[in-house]
């Protein structure tokens, strides 16, 4: 066996950053808001079915950008791992801030160990609280750091720019109409300074909505709801988030909350 | 897998194995000790004594399902709980009612509940009726040992079908055996005379009203004749639990609409105290 060249810590580890950042970087990005009402998901994504956005727990969403099957994988563990934290304890006891910390340790240990790849993944965990003191949005980059976020965030591709672009314009107390629209404007820049259309077909929109009467606060935002809201002149939105064609993903409708 | 993967604090190598929806599944593999029906009893003489729910009914109706249970617990000749509820939501178009241990049932409900939500939480998508009743079987299958000893959980499950658009109710026996009823079911102590009732009450043309009002008369006529099973409690204001599931999914009916329906039947049994009295031929 030959003897293998030196390849110093610095490197090693600059290299495995520099291929997960590449990885991240081939998908499209997607971006995190806080409205007046809750938080909003909003990413191009041209499958209906292969969601970017999903639901962890009552309070809890997740957003991902990079490769499908590794998000994917994580996603369901953060099911499994919510799921059974509230089964063991009460549903009250599951929080973004815990569930952000598990993948924050599983990114890095995976991130740091040499026997697998680094995931090419980037993730957003959001949680909604009663008041928008409450809510919380976490960004946990593929190395198994942990940003805390305030008002907005953007991950994939072009998020430098995208985020530069909503920190100048995003603002507290947003209607989920104007939050939306400011969304779509910064997914629409390129990176070379111009702009391209996305149409509604290709938006993937969800919210977790803190004046939903359920339980379960994450719900998808499609069709006919999605082009009104999109259409609406600003300040106009606000309530807009129940109505028709909303594919409503909450199930317990418990009497009793 | 790493010697000791909570050390590192990461998820363990079973949350991020692709496979299985079920979380009874995962919670099996993963840690089995939290499965209700995996819990070692230790040996005892006789019964175990804990609280027992009673009676749970169900009828269809065009359009929809109504089920519904009384408010007591019994334990022995005690009434250990006057108002306890044991019917529940099991997600937006079914529900569960449950007769047996009460301690147990309610956990079963829980898991069961969870069992639902988690699927469609990583599916994306909700589980057929069949699905769910079939699920339910093998809960109450693994909760065997426990039925032998005196703690057994006998369900009775509604739901609304979206694909065959209508109402559909299954009951369950210690063993988990599954059966599809048509019209109407009752299972729990008062569930004979609860049957009796409905057999007489029971048509095909019912409307919602007059389904839930079916209900209340069969757990009526079950309080009547079985002192396991509670009427409505009109001084304490403790009504039977009346849940309808329709096309626009679960509904519990609100205290103002459970008290007028007590009322209204106990009103008429003040003259009649056999309730409403069917043709003789």
């Amino acid at each position: 066996m030959s003897t293998p060249f030196y390849v110093s810590p610095q490197q090693a580890m600059a290299d495995r950053a520099e291929y997960a950042r590449k990885g991240i970087a081939r998908g499209r990005s997607l971006v995190v808001l806080q409205f007046a009402d809750g938080i909003v998901f909003v990413g191009e994504n041209p499958s209906r079915a292969l969601h970017k956005f999903s639901e962890i727990y009552d309070r809890i969403g997740f957003a991902a950008a990079g490769k499908y099957n590794e998000y994917e994988n994580l996603r369901i563990g953060g099911v499994r791992y919510a799921d059974l934290r509230g089964y063991t304890y009460d549903r009250g006891d599951v929080t973004a801030r815990g569930l952000a910390n598990v993948y924050a340790q599983t990114l890095g240990t995976i991130f740091s160990s040499n026997a697998e790849k680094p995931y090419e993944v980037e993730l957003v965990v959001a949680e909604v609280g009663d008041e928008a003191e409450g809510d919380q949005i976490y960004r946990l980059p593929h190395d198994g750091s942990i940003v805390d976020e305030h008002g907005s965030v953007a991950v994939g591709g072009n998020a430098e720019m995208i985020s530069g672009f909503l920190d100048q314009r995003h603002r507290d107390g947003m209607t989920l109409a104007e939050a939306l629209q400011l969304a779509v404007q910064a997914l629409s820049r390129e990176p070379n300074g111009g702009e391209r259309e996305i149409p509604a077909e290709r938006l993937e929109v969800a919210v977790l909505d803190r004046t939903r009467p359920q339980q379960r606060k994450f719900k998808r935002i499609v069709g006919r709801q999605l082009s009104r809201l999109l259409e609406s002149g600003s300040g106009s939105g606000a309530g807009a988030a129940e109505g028709d064609g909303s594919e409503e993903s909450s199930s317990s409708e418990d009497a009793e909350e | 897998m790493e010697a000791n993967p909570r050390s590192t604090g990461r998820l363990p190598a079973a949350f991020l194995t692709p496979g299985s929806s079920s979380f009874v599944d995962f919670l099996s593999e993963h840690q089995p000790e939290m499965l209700p029906g995996n819990r070692q009893l230790p040996p005892v003489k006789g019964m175990v004594e804990a609280p027992h729910g009673t009676t749970i009914v169900a009828t269809t109706f065009p359009g929809g399902v109504v089920l519904a249970g009384d408010r007591r617990a019994t334990m022995g000749n005690m009434i250990a709980q006057r108002d306890i509820e044991k019917v529940f939501p099991a997600d937006e178009y079914s529900a569960v009612g449950i007769a047996g241990t009460a301690g147990l049932a309610v956990e079963m409900v829980k898991l069961f509940q969870l069992e639902l939500e988690h699927f469609e939480k990583v599916e994306g998508a909700q589980l057929s009726l069949e699905g769910k009743a079939n699920r339910l079987s093998t809960m109450i299958r693994s909760n065997l040992g426990m039925a032998m000893q005196g703690l057994a959980v006998v369900p009775l499950f509604a739901g609304y079908d979206v694909d065959r658009g209508k109402g559909r109710i299954f009951s369950y026996d210690v063993a988990g055996g599954r059966s599809e009823e048509t019209g109407f079911a009752a299972t729990g102590s008062g569930s004979v005379f609860a049957r009796g009732s409905m057999k007489k009450l029971y048509r095909e043309d019912l409307s919602e009203e007059q389904a839930t009002t079916l209900v209340v008369q069969a757990l009526y006529d079950a309080a009547d004749d079985d002192s396991a099973t509670g009427g409505p409690d009109l001084a304490r204001r403790i009504y039977p639990v009346v849940t309808v599931i329709t096309e626009d999914g679960f509904r519990r009916l609100g205290e103002q609409e459970s008290q007028e329906l007590a009322r209204a039947i106990t009103d008429r049994r003040m003259q009649q105290p056999d309730g409403p009295r069917a043709e003789l031929l």
